[in-house]
């Protein structure tokens, strides 16, 4: 699918006279702009949208980032940053007028602190490489995407990341404490501190998320929590994915707080197995991941009792790591779960939506019953403890109208998500993607807040226009689709 | 990934082959992770997500210039992106392919053409190589520091009493190898000996350097020639061929997926691979280690090739055998690596190469170790000529310690 953003001022001289400018400041190796060079930044991680940049600028310094900000903010040509390109919402899909701001080269650690439990990293470092480099201390990095071996911190910032063991030690905005943002006119501003509480509004939460529309980050300081003494992880099989369900509910109730909590079905599994050879029962209608972290009795202990409950909540067969290896083994099948899915069909389709828990056989049901009316086979992927729903629609981009049908079904499971009382959006941001069921989530009034936020930061708007907040013209013209209770959305809209 | 193939391209045996590499890829960027160049450079177009998208536009007709020639020769052809690779796409195949479409569409550079043809007119033949080392190592001690290190000094081998035994198995001497580090099939000769097993010299080269330098022609005529000559000799009682350069293991291996078109050869190349081994893999532990006095004291740490990691696949062969029999292993950083030497990498792409050298070293030295053990002739001179510690073969390690 082609997008085609809808405004800019910038005019064809503006781009000329700003080309001009680049070349002057930036080594050449670090300005693409032939097609041959810019069509293979035309997407992130989600394919189904693609837009071959204007250029695709990768500078090297601080003082290169904020002067090409400048000559954008002079010129009026939107930017749109980018990290690893592993978004799944197309957040930093380029767009046709504009310039893509890869930030791929500020790869370095630049501090790691253990008496402070910190360490101050540029935004280009991998999720993974944080924990690997402070692991000589004893410590890690909480957040855990499942694309950690890849995304980059400051993309974690940008979509407020979560991840396998967000659900007892929570997300990115959780997990940061200060954040050096590049603004449009190319200030350079710290926002948070290395204290845990500053006065003032919580800007570093309100940045956190912000999807590279307001500020270009250059720097993150990050928390670092110590290593457990001990972590394992149970692999529970279940004949229905319905029991599993269940057995989720059944944990949470019991207060016990897993370090991670995941679900996945049949295809989910077979896929995953295939690539990670964990030892995934590929017969099992669901699996659940249940890891346990703390001292060594307290492990051994809960690990005991979620033994019995999930026999009782009707597992077919337990099995728990008993070392690191096997853990990690058991955590790589699921992490590398949607990918893995691209051996079982060419294109994927993931969704983002979160329910409450307890919809989740409703929701699973109502899926399965979409699957079969759109001829379109799902693998569901749930990080359960939360409620967090990544459905993966499996298909086929060759075919032709095959991906239109696709985007018709995962529209469909996203409103069931907000019917069922959940939202649009877990964790991989709205980007262009769900920019159209934002209008559903929210009320015009709050959309309106977040325009005056965004124009307060970038009154231009030249980052990243275009995502994550419609216009409110936009909602009320798609109104029409979305009709609620014989309601539309914003009835107090005129409509044109 | 959706895909728009050129219809003529689309309808041959390599058309359909790339579509559907091209099409299992989900464009998830894992790989980029892991992928030696893009850690260094920090641009899609130096990653195996954008070499992907380079072939694919190529193939789908986009003009291509040397901006694509470029970025695929910058690859190692490491395959470390294959082994990160959830979705199972088979990079090295489909880069096979992009390389041999580039070279038809783009020109090369005369100082280029010049160094390839060079490269290809010694490489492959261990006389032509054997002759110009000797020169190099006649001059050694009037050359500077920096040449006389990218030559080896000449080692003198002590003959060796070997015994004859049933099982019987072919050695490939290689094409630098004999010259360059002769000790190491040496070495091989007295281990095995002691597992009771005889070797036999199998003599040329495994066309892979040909194969790299996109020169497929010259290199289906060296594998077919070796092919030849190992099917007459496997019908003399021999098990099979062992490996002592991964990288050559790596290339037999490849044969079946070589001449998969070639109804002729098809199956014999197929006899070839089965019948292939890493040293490794015909190693019993259990057997050498009652052989070995092991020297404890020595801090060894391993670079497994690329070619045995993420060709062979077989990424802990080397550490296993090595703790098996009672050495003690060095802690090492980012083991997937590539060490830059990569075939003629060292020589195409100096300035990268060297980088790579460095990062990886670095990598390697973290535990401080006494020396760094490999599997391949390539890593192995590439690596010691860079390193403060000696690199070297693991057999080697293991022979000096056998029992008298
Ligand atoms: C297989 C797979 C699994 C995934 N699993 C998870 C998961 O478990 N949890 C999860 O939360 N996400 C997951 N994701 C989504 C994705 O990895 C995350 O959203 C990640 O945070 C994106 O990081 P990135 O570096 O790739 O950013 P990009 O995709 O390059 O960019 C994402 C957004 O951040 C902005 N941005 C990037 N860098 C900066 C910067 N320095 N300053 C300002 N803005 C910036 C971009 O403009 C864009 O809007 C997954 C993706 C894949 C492909
Ligand atoms: S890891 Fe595999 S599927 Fe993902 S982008 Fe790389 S080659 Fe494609
Ligand atoms: S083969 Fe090695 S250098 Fe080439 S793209 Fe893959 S990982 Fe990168």
């Amino acid at each position: 699918m082609r997008y085609h953003c809808r405004m800019t001022r910038a005019t064809k001289d503006n781009r000329k006279s700003l080309r001009k400018q680049l070349h002057q400041v930036l080594p050449k190796t670090c300005i693409l702009e032939t097609p041959e060079q810019t069509i293979p930044y035309e997407s992130d991680g989600l394919t189904a949208y693609q837009q071959k940049p204007w250029m695709v600028v990768l500078p090297e310094s601080i003082e290169q980032v904020q002067t090409i900000i400048r000559l954008c903010h002079k010129e009026g040509v939107p930017v749109v940053a980018r990290g690893a390109g592993t978004g799944l919402s197309g957040g930093a899909l380029p767009l046709a007028n504009g310039l893509l701001l890869s930030l791929a080269k500020f790869n370095r650690i630049l501090d790691i602190n253990p008496a402070n439990r910190s360490a101050t990293v540029e935004p280009g470092v991998r999720n993974l490489a944080i924990s690997e480099a402070v692991e000589k201390f004893n410590l890690y990095y909480a957040p855990d995407p499942s694309s950690q071996i890849a995304c980059t911190i400051g993309g974690n910032v940008a979509e407020n990341a979560g991840g396998v063991h967000c659900l007892k030690y929570g997300l990115t905005v959780h997990n940061i404490l200060q954040l050096k943002i590049i603004t449009i006119d190319g200030e350079l501003i710290t926002i948070g501190s290395q204290a845990l509480d500053t006065p003032g509004y919580d800007l570093l939460a309100l940045m956190t998320g912000s999807e590279g529309m307001l500020g270009i980050i250059v720097e993150v300081i990050v928390k670092l929590l110590p290593r457990p003494e001990q972590a394992q992880v149970i692999l529970a099989a279940f004949d229905d994915v319905v029991k599993a369900g269940e057995a989720v509910g059944a944990i949470i109730a019991e207060g016990i707080i897993p370090a991670g909590l995941e679900m996945m079905d049949n295809p989910a599994i077979c896929a995953a197995e295939d690539y990670a050879h964990a030892g995934y029962p590929v017969d099992a209608e669901a699996i659940l991941l249940c890891e346990l972290d703390g001292t060594n009795e307290e492990v051994t202990e809960q690990i005991q009792f979620v033994e019995n409950l999930l026999t009782q909540k009707g597992a077919t067969s337990l099995r728990t790591s008993q070392n690191t290896a096997e853990r990690l083994k058991l955590w790589l099948g699921r992490k590398s779960a949607f990918p893995a899915v691209g051996r079982i069909s060419p294109d994927y389709y993931c969704m983002d939506g979160t329910i409450p828990r307890h919809q989740l056989p409703f929701i699973l049901q109502k899926i399965s019953d979409l699957s079969k009316e759109y001829n379109l086979l799902v693998a569901n992927v749930f990080h359960a403890g939360d409620g967090n729903l990544h459905p993966l629609i499996l298909y086929d981009a060759n075919i032709e109208g095959e991906l239109e049908r696709t985007e018709e079904f995962g529209g469909k499971i996203l409103e069931l998500c907000v019917k069922a009382g959940g939202t649009i959006t877990g964790e991989h941001g709205v980007g262009k993607e769900k920019i159209d069921q934002m209008c559903v989530q929210f009320k015009s009034l709050e959309l309106q807040i977040f325009h005056d936020i965004k124009h307060s930061f970038d009154p231009q708007e030249l980052l990243n226009p275009g995502k994550a907040v419609p216009t409110l013209h936009r909602c009320a013209e798609l109104g029409g689709m979305h009709v609620h209770d014989g309601l539309l959305p914003h009835p107090e809209l005129e409509r044109f | 990934m959706q895909t728009k193939i050129k219809h003529d391209f689309l309808q041959s045996e390599k058309g359909q082959l790339a579509d559907k590499i091209l099409r299992s890829c989900v464009h998830c960027g894992f790989c980029t992770a892991t992928c030696p160049t893009y850690q260094i450079l920090g641009d899609e177009l130096d990653g195996p997500r954008g070499r992907i998208y380079l072939i694919k536009q190529m193939l789908e007709g986009h003009t291509v210039t040397k901006e694509t020639l470029n970025h695929l020769d910058r690859c190692l052809t490491c395959r470390a992106c294959e082994t990160t690779c959830p979705s199972g796409v088979e990079y090295g195949h489909l880069l096979e392919i992009g390389r041999s479409e580039v070279e038809k569409r783009v020109k090369r550079s005369l100082l280029q053409k010049v160094l390839r043809k060079t490269l290809l007119l010694i490489l492959p033949f261990p006389k032509r190589f054997a002759v110009l080392l000797q020169t190099g190592q006649l001059f050694r001690p009037v050359l500077p520091g920096i040449l006389k290190k990218q030559i080896p000094a000449k080692t003198r081998l002590t003959k060796l009493s070997l015994k004859n035994h049933k099982t019987k198995m072919l050695i490939l001497d290689g094409c630098a190898q004999p010259a360059l580090a002769p000790e190491i099939n040496h070495a091989t000769r007295k281990v095995l000996d002691a597992l009771d097993i005889e070797l036999v010299s199998f003599s040329g080269c495994c066309g892979a350097i040909n194969q790299h330098l996109s020169d497929e022609e010259k290199a289906l005529v060296i594998i077919k020639n070796n092919i030849d000559r190992l099917i007459a000799e496997f019908d003399n009682d021999i098990e099979g061929i062992v490996m002592t350069a991964s990288g050559c293991g790596a290339m037999f291996k490849e044969y079946p997926h070589l001449l998969r078109n070639d109804e002729h050869y098809k199956n014999k190349a197929e006899i070839i691979a089965n019948k292939t081994f890493d040293l490794t893999e015909i190693i019993n532990t259990e057997k050498l280690k009652n052989k070995l006095n092991v020297n404890k004291n020595l801090n060894i740490a391993v670079h497994t090739p690329c070619t045995l990691q993420h060709a062979q696949k077989l990424p802990l062969n080397i550490e296993n055998i090595l703790s098996s029999c009672g050495y003690q292993l060095s802690t090492i950083k980012d083991k997937h690596l590539c060490c830059g030497s990569a075939g003629t990498y060292s020589i195409t792409q100096p300035e990268l190469s060297a980088q790579l050298r460095e990062q990886r070293l670095s990598g390697l030295m973290v535990g401080q170790p006494d020396m760094i053990a490999t599997a391949n002739i390539g890593c192995l001179h590439h690596m010691n000529a860079g390193s403060t510690v000696p690199v070297r073969h693991w057999v080697e390690i293991v022979a000096e310690n056998l029992k008298p």
